[in-house]
């Protein structure tokens, strides 16, 4: 077994609760490897007796689960309603600018993933990032460029994920 | 079993008594979501190493969310039998100075306090406390607070089930296991009045009855803390401040109505709610408070926590079951109800969190008590999360009943910087806003219903005076339209209708014909679609027309935007994604 079919068997046998699903297992594997690689969807595919379309179809709903490795770093910005109207738009501008990109997606260098996210869950300190699933509130557009150009200029730390 | 539920109240008090009346001062740190936005991880740190550095012994631990949002990093001290002093607003380096001055010398920063409590365990207020602190409930958004589902947050460690017992916890599942047939159970649950808080308003005992008619081995109760709604936190809240209150209303739920399975169904990727409800879970079955013969009573309750990816529509309640089931979250056919045919083939109750959290309470003092609170048919409490343009914001209890507008100008202090207030979006993406003439409203959730806007999960957004109503609706939609799952075309399509109708407005090149046209793609989805997604979708254009009906105008007739919202750029995810 190579490194990735071993955390893929590892991180879908290996879930504690009792119910376990293909949208557990998926779960279970993102919480792993931060994407669903082809080789997951067979395992869990197998795991749970259904079809490889039947995974497809259920990864494929689920806009949180991505089918690349993401970058060294993730930022999540809220769009969500409260965030909105105290200036998420600002502030995705201001990150948008920074990391060069237009809309979500990866970086060429492959530094930083951006997604949007509908509620970050921490409304009352709007707008709200997170940054590698770390929450920043109270962001004003500034401080949000600076964090993302920060993580964009620090030296390579991701050590291979 | 182990031990009796007498003993575990002993040995809960024993510790309670250590904590708060030991050797060593106690020190809580708010480490809920709305703290962790606010930076308490690196307070904590410097906290921990500051005590270290002076030579201080004292219990750190972390609680959740006391609702004072708005001033987190938020910690409090309590030296034995003493009162809390409460420091809002903590960094780094304040904590040095409250660690030198209030832990070592044993005198409280004046100038950094918040204020004190001195309620609970007969503490009282140390007599040479300086005057400049004030009495933390005496605060506006804690003066008008009753608090019954949160009675514990902020005040209790989540991560241990005794402190939880030792403040009355388990005492109505006891008192049901050894008091109460499970009729008697729902009985006060029907007397209570309770509706749920998930929505839609239902009776909760009318629901509990048809499943406890239900004869069937297996039948199911599920708990929904899916909580998409952007601007709502507070089941998330509920989970992290004191999970243990959901645990045992949930199992409360499961001997009233004769079921054995339960599950907690929470999103992806909310790590602080999900892990803490799973700790919970596990020290509750570990003092036989769940699993195999409670407490020796010969009734076993078994519970799970299950998790969702990203999606809205998970939170409905047939969409949750196919989303449990491991599928695409995407509602069912009705009929057969859940309480007939419901997860995994067999009969089901859902409710929503604040629903079950009150439940203790409800059985622990009967369900009159719960119905002596509130407002006519809106009994007990509302638990609110005041967000967006306000001087307060964050989560407060308060009586159903109370006005709206005493809710945003004195419990949430009103609009900062001398601005005005503009709306009020309640309810959530699929509820409505109202202007700030109409905020003159009581609480209750047929009053608000008639008005056009719906209580919702308790979500209260404001917009002052720079926000554009046309700009909040389109944004709104774009919400809805990214969230609809696909199933039925009404919704999928009227939607993105909507959507493109809005933004046409928002770009000044709409016309006349748009607002009849908006209102009967509006009817088709209320009419055809499957489920409330598309059938409420329409709810924040209507509101929004109701209230906000010269905006739109100006925006298609005058083809001019008053707050210029809408000339700067906007964003949409269906331009970016799908
Ligand atoms: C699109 C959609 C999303 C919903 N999301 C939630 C949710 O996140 N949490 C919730 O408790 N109820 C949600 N509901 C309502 C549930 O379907 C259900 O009515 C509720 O969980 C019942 O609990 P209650 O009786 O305690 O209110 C949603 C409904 C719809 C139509
Ligand atoms: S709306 Fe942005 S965190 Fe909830």
């Amino acid at each position: 077994m190579d490194g990735l079919t071993r955390r893929i068997s590892e991180a879908v046998h290996g879930q504690p609760q009792a119910t376990v699903t293909v949208l557990s297992s998926l779960l279970a594997v993102e919480d792993e490897l931060g994407y669903i690689p082809k080789e997951a969807v067979e395992e869990v595919a197998a795991l749970t007796h259904s079809t490889i379309n039947d995974v497809w179809a259920v990864a494929s709903f689920y806009p949180n689960f991505r089918f690349e490795p993401p970058c060294e770093h993730t930022v999540e910005i809220c769009w969500g309603t409260s965030c909105h109207l105290v200036g998420a738009m600002p502030l995705i501008e201001a990150i948008l600018d920074a990391a060069g990109m237009e809309g979500e997606g990866d970086t060429d260098d492959r530094r930083l993933t951006l997604r949007f996210n509908t509620c970050l869950g921490a409304c009352a300190q709007a707008p709200v990032i997170s940054i590698d699933h770390q929450l920043h509130g109270r962001l004003s557009a500034e401080a949000a460029r600076e964090k993302v150009s920060a993580l964009l200029s620090a030296p390579d730390s991701s050590g291979g994920r | 079993m182990a031990i009796s539920f007498q003993d575990m109240q002993t040995e809960a008090q024993g510790r309670w008594q250590a904590l708060t009346a030991g050797e060593q001062p106690w020190i809580r740190v708010g480490t809920a979501l709305c703290g962790k936005a606010a930076g308490c991880d690196p307070v904590l740190d410097a906290l921990k190493d500051s005590l270290q550095r002076n030579g201080i012994a004292a219990n750190v631990s972390q609680v959740g969310c006391l609702g004072l949002c708005f001033a987190e990093p938020l910690i409090d001290v309590q030296f034995p039998g003493g009162p809390r002093i409460f420091y809002g607003n903590v960094t780094p380096e304040t904590v040095d100075e409250i660690v030198a001055s209030h832990l070592v010398l044993g005198t409280p920063v004046a100038h950094l306090a918040l204020g004190y409590l001195a309620d609970g365990d007969g503490a009282s207020v140390s007599p040479g406390l300086d005057p400049g602190i004030p009495d933390l409930n005496l605060h506006p958004m804690r003066a008008q607070e009753h608090r019954i589902a949160l009675r514990n947050a902020g005040n209790i460690d989540p991560g241990d089930i005794y402190q939880y017992i030792a403040n009355g916890g388990y005492r109505g599942l006891d008192n049901a296991l050894t008091e109460l047939s499970p009729s008697d159970t729902l009985d006060h649950v029907n007397a209570s009045g309770l509706r749920g808080r998930g929505g839609a308003a239902f009776p909760t005992a009318t629901k509990w009855r048809f499943l406890a008619g239900s004869d069937a081995p297996v039948k199911y109760i599920l708990c929904n803390c899916e909580e998409g709604d952007p601007g709502a936190f507070n089941d998330k809240a509920i989970l992290e401040s004191d999970p243990q209150t959901l645990i045992e209303g949930i199992t409360l739920c499961g001997y009233a109505t004769g079921s054995h399975y339960g599950y907690i169904f929470i999103r992806h990727g909310h790590d602080g709610p999900i892990e803490r409800t799973q700790e919970a879970v596990r020290q509750a079955e570990e003092l036989g408070l769940l699993g195999d013969d409670i407490l020796g009573s010969g009734f076993s309750f078994h519970l799970e926590v299950a998790l969702t990816g990203d999606s809205y529509v998970a939170g409905e309640e047939s969409a949750l079951m196919e989303a449990i089931e491991g599928k695409r979250a995407m509602p069912r056919f009705r009929p057969p109800f859940p309480a007939q045919v419901g997860l995994f083939g067999k009969p089901t109750n859902i409710n929503n969190v604040k629903t079950l959290a009150y439940i203790p309470e409800i059985v622990a003092r009967g369900g009159e008590w719960f119905a002596g609170i509130g407002h006519d048919k809106s009994t007990g409490t509302a638990i609110l999360c005041l967000t967006g343009s306000l001087k307060y914001t964050g989560m407060v209890e308060v009586p159903l009943g109370i006005n709206l507008k005493d809710v945003l100008y004195d419990v949430a202090g009103g609009v900062p910087d001398g601005k005005s207030l503009k709306l009020v979006q309640s309810g959530g993406p699929l509820g409505g806003v109202l202007g700030a003439d109409n905020v003159d409203v009581l609480l209750d959730f047929d009053i608000l219903r008639a008005a056009g806007a719906i209580l919702g999960s308790g979500g209260l957004i404001v917009a002052d005076e720079d926000a554009c109503a046309v700009d909040l609706t389109r944004a709104l939609i774009a919400f809805c339209q990214y969230e609809s799952c696909g199933k039925c075309f009404p919704c999928r399509m009227g939607m993105s209708h909507l959507l493109e109708v809005l933004e046409r407005i928002c770009r000044l090149e709409g016309s006349v014909e748009d607002l009849p046209l908006m209102r009967s793609i509006g009817e088709n989805m209320q009419a055809g679609s499957l489920c409330g997604h598309g059938q409420l979708g329409f709810n924040p254009v209507a509101s929004a027309l109701r209230y906000f009906g010269h905006e739109f105008d100006t925006h298609i007739v005058d083809r001019s935007c008053p707050t210029g919202r809408c000339l700067r750029p906007s964003f949409s995810p269906m331009s970016s994604r799908r």
